[in-house]
């Protein structure tokens, strides 16, 4: 057999060196002090420093308000994931259909994908303020005794639709030009074949979307734990008994309103390793019935 | 051409700060009407003399602020002088070494330094367990009830309860009329930590966390539990408003005439004039007769400056300045005028008082009068470490309580061993 012979020149190495520069800054050096950090207890200010193990990880993962914002977490991660995706097919299916004033349609649907997750937030926290707040008043108003100060599911009601409503825009536009992908061909051979629009959506279409759906899983579920801060910070800070607070909140809790600079270190790299596995089963097991 | 441009302009900025004053960088979380008056105290001191420069940074909320104190610090970029709060009092007061006891620096610096200067309540509470001070007590502040006076008129109240006892016996009347009774702006600072002052309750082990950093939190106690199984009930009947934790929510509520009371602190004072379009009384702290017959003083909330260590003596000398001129007479009587802060020295108490600013408006004088009533064993103030997250686990408890996830017994001994890990966690790093 022969081998190709490549000639090794530097000039590759020099085109993704800027890619490769910003990882090293901006994510593998950050890491590496996060797990130097998390086997050290040392006052906030740096001044008395000692090796300890396992106590930062024993100290603050097996205690209850670690434990309930994990579950928190999952569930949310989940609702959040689902929803987005669902809501935005259902809507991107939708549009795909519309002929007239079809881009009206669609820029109105696009429009919330320039908003930040802190201004969502805001502006979902003047909607549900107990004092002035439309959702808040309208919510009582037909017969909900509504209060996410105090109710942890009403205040995750809260934190879940403002975190779907930021990011069903951005899986429409994706689901859009998927579907807009898709050769009219194959459909129009479907539409002879089957008269139900329902079967030849679940048939056709969905299968020959799975790239842009398991692409927007992937980007959803990083969306649910990690960018959703923002709004969780701008509207429930993790009230009411913790019930909303994200393990990405508690990081921040902990490490940056708190001072404890292990234990929140510890936490996060419990959670590096909680989306290393996740991101790992997403591509062997998921990614394997996916067809491109 | 550009570029010459731009060096040139470098070299010259560099060039005038080299010859130009002294700056003294100050870092504090002063927003809305108060970092104007801190902006106006700053335009004074800066225009009273040309050796130095004070440069006032709004560095957010008060935990923002001892963040970026801590990074910067780490990072050996530290500003002179920072605003930290109570609840960092211990995480900055332990750290020794991160900051240059004010008492030192003004006896270097500023030819000496009294803490009997300081007004009674004041003088503890950033003080070591020796008395001597630390950090310099900047914006002190005190928890009060602020009442409607429409309202308490509309309704036939003739005064503020000064007891819970009294409280629960008007709360019902400004039910029927519409109101709920009370709202309460940040409950573990008034209805935890100054519960604890007012009725002369020890709040943890050590002398209150002074002598030591190994020391356990004294919250489960049947005093505190008798107070938040009426708060529940309080809340449960319509007397007793809660709008999160967000202490604008809770005082929004009282300014839209919503609750009749509102406990706040005395620093909102001023913020409330500008917002509210009734008028409004202030009202001491009211404390159960069941507990205590004669109520002691409070804590002071608020929070200090601290000069952070690591300057040279030119710019210690430039902070201590500063300092003399911020505690001065007619400073402090200023910032007391405009944002409801007490005053924190004796003299700039009496230059309020021959000013005759007490006789126009007795609601101001309140905060102090509360200060200065009869101190207790307990009354002088509390270190604890890691006391941010003990607030939050207090905040996460309390809800609990409120929303029925919890019984009263079951949140205090939650509150009670999750405050413990935590203090044994603070220990543990300076030892």
């Amino acid at each position: 057999m022969k081998r190709v012979q490549f000639e090794h020149s530097a000039v590759p190495y020099l085109f993704i060196a800027p890619q490769i520069i910003i990882i090293v800054i901006f994510f593998l050096w950050p890491a590496a002090q996060a797990i130097y950090q998390s086997f050290l207890l040392e006052d906030a200010f740096g001044l008395s420093s000692q090796f300890v193990w396992f106590r930062n990880y024993s100290d603050t993962i097996f205690n209850p308000s670690w434990l309930q914002a994990a579950w928190f977490t999952i569930i949310f991660s989940s609702l959040v994931t689902f929803l987005s995706l669902s809501i935005a097919l259902l809507l991107a299916v939708k549009a795909n259909e519309v002929i007239h004033g079809a881009s009206t349609y669609k820029t109105l649907l696009m429009w919330a994908y320039a908003i930040a997750p802190p201004v969502a937030g805001l502006m979902g926290n003047l909607m549900f303020n107990p004092l002035i707040g439309d959702l808040y008043q309208g919510m009582n108003a037909i017969g909900f005794d509504f209060d996410h100060k105090l109710d942890p599911v009403d205040a995750s009601f809260v934190v879940i639709l403002i975190s779907v409503w930021k990011q069903v825009s951005v899986n429409f536009i994706f689901f859009l030009s998927g579907l807009q992908g898709i050769p009219k061909s194959v459909q129009e051979a479907a539409t002879m074949d089957c008269d139900s629009s329902f079967r030849r959506f679940w048939t056709i279409t969905f299968p020959l979307l799975a790239p842009t759906t398991f692409f927007l899983m992937v980007i959803n579920i990083t969306y649910a734990f990690f960018e959703t801060f923002g709004i969780i910070d701008t509207t429930t800070q993790g009230a009411p008994g913790g019930a909303t607070t994200t393990l990405v909140f508690k990081v921040f809790q902990d490490g940056f309103r708190g001072a404890d600079i292990g234990g929140s270190s510890a936490q996060s790299v419990v959670l590096m390793i909680m989306v290393l596995l996740l991101t790992v089963i997403q591509f062997r097991f998921i990614e394997k019935k996916v067809h491109y | 051409m550009k570029l010459t441009t731009l060096l040139a302009a470098g070299f010259a900025t560099f060039a005038t700060s080299a010859i130009a004053q002294t700056e003294i960088q100050f870092w504090h979380a002063m927003g809305g009407r108060l970092g104007e008056v801190v902006e106006e105290i700053a335009e004074k001191y800066n225009a009273s003399q040309s050796d130095y420069v004070l440069v006032p940074t709004y560095k957010g909320g008060y935990e923002d602020t001892m963040t970026a104190g801590i990074a910067a610090f780490r990072a050996k970029q530290q500003p002179d002088l920072i605003q930290i709060f109570d609840a960092g009092a211990a995480t900055i007061i332990n750290a020794k070494g991160a900051t240059v006891p004010v008492a030192d620096l003004m006896a270097e610096h500023a030819g000496g330094f009294d803490s009997g200067d300081f007004i009674e309540g004041v003088r503890y509470f950033y003080a070591d367990s020796d008395g001597k001070m630390i950090g310099m007590p900047f914006n002190s502040s005190t928890p009060l009830l602020y009442y409607n006076k429409d309202i308490f008129a509309e309704v036939g109240i003739d005064a503020p309860p000064s007891t819970w006892e009294e409280f629960e016996a008007m709360a019902p009347k400004l039910k029927e009329a519409g109101y709920q009774a009370l709202a309460q702006s940040h409950s573990p600072w008034i209805f935890s930590e100054n519960f604890h002052s007012r009725h002369n309750l020890q709040m943890a082990t050590g002398n209150n966390g002074y002598d030591s950093t190994d020391v356990k939190i004294l919250y489960n106690n049947p005093e505190m539990k008798m107070h938040w199984t009426k708060v529940k009930e309080w809340l449960d009947a319509g007397y007793y408003g809660f709008y999160g934790r967000g202490w604008g929510d809770n005082q929004d509520a009282f300014v839209q005439k919503k609750t009749a009371m509102w406990l706040g602190s005395s620093g909102s004072f001023g913020g409330l004039k500008a917002s509210a379009d009734f008028e409004f009384g202030t009202a001491y702290l009211p404390y159960w007769e069941s507990i205590i017959e004669e109520p002691k003083g409070t804590f002071i909330g608020g929070a200090a400056l601290f000069a952070m260590a690591g300057k040279s003596a030119e710019q210690n000398a430039a902070t201590a300045d500063f300092l003399s001129f911020l505690s001065s007479p007619d400073v402090q009587y200023f910032w007391h005028k405009e944002t409801g802060y007490v005053p924190i020295t004796n003299a700039a108490y009496d230059v309020a008082k021959a000013d005759g600013y007490y006789e126009s408006t007795p609601d101001a004088e309140v905060g102090i009068l509360q200060l200065t009533q009869p101190g207790g064993e307990w009354t002088k103030g509390y270190r604890l470490g890691f006391y941010v997250q003990i607030r939050d686990v207090m905040y996460k408890h309390y809800e609990d309580i409120f929303s029925g996830e919890a019984t009263v017994d079951e949140a205090f001994a939650a509150i009670e061993s999750e405050a413990n890990d935590l203090l044994e966690r603070f220990n543990a790093t300076y030892n």
